[in-house]
């Protein structure tokens, strides 16, 4: 490995400004996070970023290395051409901020619009209830996201296209995925997962699921099942037929 | 258009800061639809050698099974030239067209929509699968209703494969080069299609509680698990039909010999 790596960081708030390259020593099993640390002590003190674990857990430093979105402190600079500068931009799909942070408050905006788990009524006299791990091993995968965002910053539909009105995004279908097929919550989304949250956008391009750190398999265990589900009740009268007479 | 605070820097058409070879696989996916379109559309319309009888086999071409009529039915279209296959393929075409791999396939590859993940897309319109046309991909599931169908009947194509008609007249068991191919083919299209999306749906997905029922909880995880590996299946069973109609055709031909292995 190199003993310095230069760093082509985005400099600028509110979307404007220009990249900026930094030269900065580099040591065995650094990430890059590291080496952005390293830049804001010695050449950037005003350098902005945002971060908090270093451990992939909390989903702070999410940005885009050489324009893969993925989280800075869980790309280790062993993986990355270090002979030519590694570019570090702020997610593209949220309103810039400083530097390399945005402002990700719009997605909370969209988890308040999603019904919030509507427990069944309990199965034991204390108030609990008793389910199967057959049962609970898809919600499992679901509640390992972490909320870095990364799927809704590769997401076309809300990157290019700006559907943030109309689409909530991967992160948001896992989280109704996590609700809709939990054993004990009785509530009915579908209807606002076709309509409120705009799943008919997404085309299944699968990016979301390449660049989860979790590695959930957002596209085909959580968006595609929720499409089957809004089929269900939608597009599907042999289906609806068969029910009326069952 | 979104009414969030975004700064809306719209990036050209294949605009990225990647530096991989991003655009290698929406190319080999392109070439590889549109070799296998190119050659089905060829093979469907051909009408002929469909058949290999030589040495009393009987293979007949999964394109053309199965073999509805050889001869075009009154209500066909005058200025549309017929083929026994053109009754056959919309059906296989269109699961193929509809199941959710190929959808994000072909998005990328043929209307690059996105081209590849976080790489700039040519048009600013965009209405996903939420409204007309492409709203229609939600009857994927009757497309494999009769998929299911199909693996059935070629199967029975394998079976009939098997059986050679001897000098006597008489149907007699064997094995030949061209028995593998179509009993492989209709595996390798099961492969496929119960490794669908919809067919995991339909199955076992669509129960939030799922261990009520074992048998219903085992046929879940068994097509949990060719789902898995639905992108590997479909393009080697594509592939594959467009192999065994080729070695059929190529039999019937006189260009290639079936070899008898029993």
């Amino acid at each position: 490995m190199a003993e310095q790596a230069t760093f082509r960081i985005w400099r600028g708030s509110r979307g404007e400004g220009k990249f900026v390259n930094y030269t900065t020593p580099i040591t065995s099993g650094m990430v890059v996070l590291d080496a952005v640390h390293g830049i804001q002590a010695s050449d950037a003190n005003d350098l902005a970023v945002r971060w908090n674990c270093k451990a992939g857990k909390c989903g702070s430093c999410s940005a885009e290395i050489n324009g893969k979105p993925r989280l800075m402190c869980m790309t280790r600079l062993n993986t990355l051409d270090l002979t030519e500068p590694v570019t570090v931009e702020p997610m593209q799909t949220f309103p810039h901020v400083k530097d390399l942070v945005t402002d990700v408050s719009w997605n909370f905006a969209v988890k308040k619009k999603i019904q919030k788990f509507t427990p069944r009524a309990a199965d034991a006299a204390d108030g609990t209830w008793r389910v199967k791990q057959a049962d609970v091993d898809r919600p499992q995968e679901f509640r390992k996201c972490i909320e870095c965002f990364l799927c809704q910053d590769v997401c076309h539909v809300l990157r290019d296209h700006h559907l943030h009105d109309e689409f909530a995004g991967p992160r948001f279908f896992v989280y109704a995925a996590n609700l809709e097929m939990n054993p004990i919550d009785s509530g009915d989304r579908v209807k606002a997962i076709k309509e409120d949250l705009g799943i008919g956008y997404c085309n299944i391009t699968k990016c979301c699921t390449k660049v989860c750190p979790e590695e959930i398999k957002i596209t085909d265990n959580a968006i595609i099942p929720l499409k089957e589900r809004v089929v269900d009740d939608f597009f599907d009268p042999l289906g609806g037929l068969i029910k009326i007479f069952r | 258009m979104s009414s969030i605070d975004v700064p809306l820097t719209k990036r050209g058409f294949g605009v990225t800061s990647r530096k991989d070879n991003w655009w290698v696989e929406p190319l080999v996916v392109f070439l590889g639809y549109m070799s296998f379109v190119v050659y089905a559309t060829w093979a469907g319309m051909a009408g002929n050698n469909y058949l290999y009888t030589g040495g009393g086999a009987d293979y007949l071409s999964p394109m053309y099974s199965p073999l509805l009529t050889e001869t075009a039915p009154s209500w066909w279209p005058a200025f549309l030239p017929f083929s026994a296959a053109m009754l056959i393929l919309p059906f296989p075409g269109g699961f193929r067209f509809t199941c959710y791999y190929y959808r994000g396939a072909y998005y990328k590859a043929f209307w690059a929509d996105p081209i590849s993940c976080s790489v700039g897309e040519p048009r600013n319109a965009y209405r996903g699968e939420k409204k007309f046309p492409l709203v229609f991909q939600n009857i994927h599931r009757y497309f494999l209703y009769f998929a299911i169908i199909f693996v059935f009947i070629l199967l029975y194509d394998g079976y009939r494969a098997l059986w050679f008609t001897g000098a006597d007249g008489q149907k007699h068991f064997g094995i030949g080069v061209g028995s593998l191919v179509l009993i492989l083919n209709p595996i390798l299209l099961g492969m496929y299609t119960f490794g669908c999306h919809s067919f995991r749906h339909l199955i076992g997905g669509i129960k939030d509680v799922i261990s009520a029922s074992p048998a219903r909880k085992a046929a879940y995880d068994c097509v949990s698990c060719l789902n898995r590996n639905h992108m590997k299946w479909a393009w080697i069973s594509m592939f594959f039909v467009g192999f065994a109609d080729l070695y059929v055709r190529m039999c019937a031909m006189g260009v290639w010999t079936d070899w008898r292995i029993l």
